[in-house]
């Protein structure tokens, strides 16, 4: 049994030839009408839904607000429309309009990556760390469909990159601590920047201890390390045409699960991308850029560490994907274009071995992924028009091809259990379109938009064998023959501008068909000891969302700057019951004070009571909270250098609290001081 | 020269033609095979004139259970393996105070006329002083024979327990014995048992239309069940019981059993819950 990893590594290191041989000839074929070169993201600000700064320290030395060295997990928390589901002090899953990964598309730098986890401990976002990114690009709905195929939306994840400027060397050195978890952070970063050549180098290690709630109460199981290794370099071949390679190597490991009953001993990804880039093409076309990436994730849990286990279990799972995209846009007097063409191949592998308290009795072993090799190729369009001045329409569409096969004899006999007439392959066409109308009206901008798209179940909702979820108690057994879930979305927003005033209002609805959830099946036994059940990943009729929020900015005077947010969510299925991680009446509030050098932040933020809450899904009903922070920074020149200094205290008051996204309802993090150094050698 | 030319022409040829040819349909290249290649010899018992052959598909002695005998016997004089013999068989369990029979099936034919195929059920392994012994009786070139041999019969080396003998609710004693899978894979495997009962020591028919439920579980696991088991009900086909048994990961099953006869009243094993982990008719497997 053992032998399967092997064998399977084998296979998929000939596929990946294969894949990568054919990556190379489509692109060939496809690249044959295409051309200039800007941040083609970067043309579209109006249409994205929110930018998340994330960077480099270069560019963050002046922002308020944020802790420098925070994790991703931490900026992505930041974002209006983004919530982490938490299962430790590590990993968060993101949540956006209240859907998690199998609704969203999470891509790297345009790349399409896949956890390893059977039980979602390793979010794609777990695989990268600040000191690689530049953005984060957060899209709703079907506007993030240029990413992949989405019901939720879609968060892109931009890799920092050099510029082709004569900069030569430049180097920095980070460093922070927070009390509370004992935290220690460091990280280096050295880039050359010449005319026809860049290569940047940086290198992040974070390491802590367990955290202790509010109140001293120690969460046990919360430590993690983590160290991430990355490369990026960059050619231009002449003016125009570029050449990148990028490569990150993460490892995080002794990763502790507060929430869960296992820890993770080992989890490894390794990302790498080649890419060409072409300001004009063939004359007609602008920003032409093709890219081929592969990426491997390897995930090991662990509960050896575990006291009162049941049983000791193994549970390594791999993720491996190679794939390719290609994109260009058009533009004339008043349409501006995009193309793009992309695909992608993985493979998702995961088994289990348990080790019986009778030494004679043999090892137990099972897939709980069953070597499923996914192969989706799509086309998107988009086409962002111009009415005149004051008015703008946005349509898209992607059409794509979703194929999964079950590769693995064994786990697809296994599956027959369940499914006697379980076929191999399961081939989908899924579809997106949609529309944006926006109008300016003297201080007021509005829009209402509508789409319409589609997604495949995700490998655990179609071939998921016995995957205990430690939430709700059940053993979650996928259907290979699940609908394709659907979404139709409706949204409107309002914006007013005014001086130091600004002021939004949004609301947008989801009619989910086909919504994929687990439903109790009492005619199943569960695998688990201690499990409640089964629950079998069922097609509902429908299920509904509705999100709504109010954002405001105010600048009462010069360097001051106060925001307030407020969001209210509701989720419901199609009996009218409620969904489960559905976000309750929450805010958001700061004053943030900057000058010369000086920058101070002040942070409250908080949820009302949750309402709506559904026990079946193992939900308890959180209380309110309110929880404040404080942050403050200093610029300092060091020898002609930049050393910049922040410190902050959060949580204050040391509230004990527990949210919605927060797993199990274990404890969030109590007082929380922290200082960070970087310095920077130009 | 020319003659090596021509000779490797037609090796080539034939060569060629063999490796055309769908493995079923051309007799003349199995002449030569020995149809019992993969077999395992239990034992030979050598006669003037004759020998009688026993082979076992995947065992190396005959061991407790459920246990499948291919049979040929082979003319000394013409070489050849003897058809149409007509064999029929009687196991005897000498015991210290006592003899009895054991469940067995006819002696038939396979698809190779020469070779015979049956099941006997032992109950109990051999030792030093209860044996076990077959009589054989079959006719070669016209003449009735018959032969007793002495057989050694051991415990499984695993120790499982793959017959079950034991005394029903009506008074009646049964063997009830594991047949298929050998070779238990983590799927929904199709199951085989075969059911006897007690008529007399020496008669051990075959019980017809009963029904016996399962519920596999995993003693090392929580007792965990497996899903869409199916019970097994008699065929009259194969005169055996089948059903589906769903195995949903490797490592040591105990099947639990009742059986239950026409009127569905239960005639032995309990129900597996919280407080009782295991019935009192089982069988024992491990992958």
């Amino acid at each position: 049994m053992k032998t399967y990893s092997n064998r399977l590594a084998m296979s998929m290191l000939s596929q990946k030839i294969i894949v990568f041989f054919c990556l190379v000839c489509l692109s060939g074929t496809v690249l044959q009408a295409q051309e200039k070169q800007i941040d083609s993201l970067g043309l579209l600000p109006v249409y994205l839904d929110e930018v998340l700064l994330i960077g480099h320290v270069k560019e963050l030395k002046y922002q308020t607000g944020q802790k420098p060295l925070a994790t991703l997990d931490e900026y992505l928390e930041g974002a209006q429309k983004v919530n982490m589901i938490k299962r430790g002090a590590y990993a968060w899953e993101p949540s956006l309009n209240n859907m998690t990964s199998e609704r969203l598309v999470v891509t790297i730098d345009g790349m399409q990556i896949f956890g390893a986890c059977t039980d979602k401990m390793d979010p794609v976002t777990s695989y990268v760390d600040v000191s690689n990114l530049k953005e984060a690009q957060i899209q709703s709905s079907q506007q993030g469909a240029v990413l992949g195929n989405t019901i939720g939306g879609g968060i892109n994840l931009t890799l920092h990159k050099n510029k082709f400027e004569n900069n030569g060397l430049t180097a920095t050195v980070e460093n922070a601590y927070e009390s509370n978890n004992n935290l220690r952070v460091i990280g280096a970063d050295v880039g050359f920047e010449g005319e026809r050549f860049y290569a940047n180098g940086d290198i992040m290690y974070r390491k802590a201890d367990n955290y202790y709630a509010g109140g001293g109460e120690e969460v046990e199981f919360s430590q993690y390390e983590k160290y991430n290794v990355s490369l990026n370099t960059g050619y231009k071949v002449e003016e125009g045409k570029r050449l990148l390679a990028t490569l990150i190597y993460d490892e995080a490991k002794d990763v502790g699960y507060p929430a869960l009953p296992m820890d993770v001993s080992l989890a490894r990804g390794i990302i790498s991308s080649i890419s060409w880039e072409q300001d004009t093409f063939l004359g007609v076309l602008t920003n032409w850029e093709t890219k081929g990436y592969y990426n491997y994730i390897k995930h090991v849990m662990d509960d050896t560490q575990r006291p009162d286990v049941a049983i000791h279990m193994d549970m390594p799972g791999w993720s491996e994907t190679v794939g390719f995209y290609s994109q260009a846009n058009y533009t004339n007097s008043n349409h501006f274009v995009t193309i793009k063409a992309d695909g992608y191949y993985n493979r998702s592998y995961a088994e289990m071995t348990m080790y019986p308290n009778n030494p004679n009795e043999e090892n137990m072993f099972m897939l709980t992924w069953p070597d499923v090799r996914t192969l989706n190729t799509g086309l998107y369009l988009e086409d962002l028009i111009s009415l005149n001045n004051k008015q703008s329409l946005l349509l898209s569409t992607r059409f794509g091809v979703h194929r999964n096969t079950v590769a693995d004899d064994f786990g697809f006999n296994s599956l027959k259990i369940f499914y006697p007439e379980i076929e191999r392959t399961n081939n989908r066409l899924l579809k997106s379109f949609s529309a944006q109308y926006k109008k300016d009206i003297h201080a007021f901008t509005v829009s209402v938009g509508g789409g319409y798209g589609e997604r495949a179940p995700s490998v655990s909702e179609g071939y998921g064998f016995y995957l205990f979820n430690s939430y709700d108690g059940f053993d979650y057994v996928g259907d290979p023959d699940l609908k394709t879930e659907a979404s139709v979305e409706a949204n409107t927003a309002v914006s007013f501008k005014k001086k130091n005033i600004e002021l939004k209002l949004e609301a947008n609805y989801f009619y989910l068909p086909n919504y994929i959830i687990g439903v109790v099946d009492s005619e199943f036994a569960p695998m688990t000891i201690g499990a409640q059940g089964v629950k079998i990943y069922t097609n509902l009729d429908h299920a509904q969302l509705f999100n709504t929020s109010i954002q405001t900015e105010w600048q009462p005077i010069n360097r001051l700057v106060v925001k307030a947010t407020a969001s209210w969510h509701r989720g419901t299925d199609s009996e009218d019951e409620n969904l489960p991680l559905i976000s309750p009446l929450a805010y958001k509030t700061s004053v943030s004070y900057s000058k010369s050098g000086y920058s101070g932040t002040v942070l409250v933020n908080g949820n009302a009571a949750q309402e709506n809450f559904n026990p079946t899904y193992g939900e308890m009903q959180t209380d309110a909270y309110t929880v404040v922070s404080a942050t403050f920074g200093k610029r300092f020149f060091v020898a002609g250098n930049n050393l910049y200094a922040k410190a902050g205290v959060e949580n204050i008051f040391d509230v004990n609290y527990t949210t919605f996204t927060d797993w199990n309802s274990i404890p969030r993090m109590g007082r929380n001081m922290f200082v960070t150094l970087s310095y920077s050698i130009n | 020269m020319k003659t090596l030319k021509y000779i490797s022409l037609l090796l080539i040829t034939v060569l060629t033609f063999s490796s055309c040819s769908s493995n079923g349909d051309d007799e003349t290249t199995k002449v030569e095979e020995n149809p019992m290649e993969d077999f395992f010899l239990l034992k030979e018992l050598n006669y003037e004139g004759h020998s009688v052959e026993l082979y076992s598909e995947n065992k190396t002695q005959f061991e407790i259970g459920y246990t499948p005998i291919y049979i040929r016997i082979k003319d000394k004089v013409t070489e050849n393996y003897v058809e149409n013999a007509n064999i029929t068989w009687k196991p005897m369990m000498h015991m210290e105070a006592m003899q009895h029979s054991a469940p067995s099936s006819k002696v038939m034919a396979t698809d190779d006329p020469s070779i015979y195929k049956g099941y006997i059920v032992f109950q109990m392994p051999g030792n030093t002083t209860e044996y076990w012994d077959i009589t054989f009786n079959y006719t070669l070139n016209g003449e009735a024979i018959s032969k007793t041999e002495r057989i050694d019969v051991v415990s499984p080396s695993d120790g499982f327990k793959r017959v079950n003998t034991f005394m029903g609710n009506d008074d009646t004693r049964y063997v009830l014995a594991y047949v298929d899978p050998v070779a238990p894979e983590v799927t929904l495997n199709d199951m085989t048992a075969v059911l006897h009962k007690m008529e007399t020591m020496m008669e051990f028919p075959v019980v017809e239309n009963y029904t016996i439920e399962i519920d596999p579980r995993m003693p090392g696991m929580g007792n965990h069940t497996s899903p869409n088991n199916e019970d097994l009900t008699y065929s009259t086909q194969t005169s055996m019981y089948n059903g589906k048994l769903s195995l949903s990961m490797t490592g040591y099953w105990k099947i639990n059993m009742k059986l239950l006869n026409q009127d569905g009243e239960v005639l032995k094993g309990e129900d597996v819950t919280e407080d009782n982990p295991e019935s009192s008719l089982y069988f024992e497997i491990e992958f």
